[in-house]
């Protein structure tokens, strides 16, 4: 019975392993939120019709949080960044118009090896963003 | 025996909880000086023109160029080098002396740029060049030693002077 006591404890320990580590399921994304509240989360719309002067202002809010720019697309409004600060923050931040008056923009971010999901994180974000910007960032609907 | 079984489990309940240093995505007290120095303010209205000198600068530096996309005037760049630090080395023998035991010492960094430029949004004519360097120290075990922002205002300084010769411009303080 005593040997049996000893043992218990390992054997939980594998089968818990077991269960939650497998490689794969961080492949298509492995987190319990859903895939509309990560989307809210990661996302403002702002009121302008200058998707470039959007690009250029993600990019020096970036600069800003000492990121060093990774690399960055105008036309497909794509920026991506990396800050090395004993830690690594990787971010990608995308801008798409909205009918003809609004562009939104999606960030999100990877800590290390972990997708960030704190809504506070990407508020401080928005916030940087929005007072470079001189523009207010609205929720999307 | 429930002890056991409690800290057995607990690495299964942690994993999954990570936290992200609090002010990652903040702007700093720091922030304006940092910006300050990383920012020189150039009088030309060729935003192409500044762009390509500091390519010029960069690989008069001996960085390669792995990105460019003008459109948001950006280059990025970088370049791996040596980072053995002789007073690191003389430390680390010291402490070998006088425990035995040595411990690992900084031997490559790859050094990671963006150069970026954005029109100056009070002065229309004129534009701004903010440069931020990183990079990653590997030591001589081959593990990585600290990852970084640089943040010391003599290479920004440097940077700059050189690049004002190269474009005829003066680069301006902010």
């Amino acid at each position: 019975m005593k040997r049996i006591g000893s043992i218990l404890p390992v054997l939980v320990l594998a089968m818990c392993v077991a269960g939650c580590e497998n490689p794969n399921r961080h492949i298509l994304g492995d987190t319990e939120e859903s895939q509309l509240q990560i989307r809210s989360i990661q996302t403002r719309v702002f009121d302008t019709k200058d998707k470039n002067m959007v690009v250029r202002n993600i990019v020096a809010s970036l600069q800003d949080l000492s990121f060093v720019i990774d690399k960055a697309d105008a036309d497909l409004g794509t920026v991506t960044a990396t800050k090395l600060s004993g830690y690594q923050i990787r971010m990608t931040v995308t801008v798409r118009p909205k009918g003809e008056t609004q562009m939104v923009v999606r960030a999100n971010g990877q800590y290390n090896n972990h997708v960030i999901l704190d809504p506070v994180m990407y508020q401080d974000f928005f916030a940087v963003l929005q007072k470079s910007l001189f523009l207010t960032a609205n929720s999307i609907d | 025996m429930r002890k056991t079984i409690t800290l057995l489990l607990l690495p299964c309940f942690l994993q999954g909880c990570v936290s992200i240093p609090e002010g990652a995505f903040k702007l700093q007290q720091s922030t304006l000086e940092i910006r300050k120095m990383q920012t020189r303010k150039f009088d030309t209205k060729n935003e192409i023109e500044l762009l390509s000198a500091g390519a010029a600068q960069l690989q008069d530096m001996g960085y390669i160029i792995d990105e460019t996309e003008k459109d948001v005037g950006l280059i990025v760049a970088s370049k791996d080098a040596d980072a053995t630090n002789g007073a690191q080395i003389a430390e680390m023998i010291a402490i070998a002396i006088l425990t035995g035991v040595s411990g690992p010492t900084d031997k490559n960094q790859k050094i990671r740029v963006s150069f970026v430029t954005i029109p100056a949004a009070n002065n229309p004519g004129s534009y701004l060049a903010r440069i931020t360097f990183q990079r990653i120290v590997w030591n001589d075990r081959g593990q990585i030693a600290r990852v970084e922002t640089i943040n010391d205002p003599k290479i920004y300084q440097d940077f700059f002077s050189q690049l004002s010769k190269a474009v005829f411009l003066e680069a301006n303080q902010l």
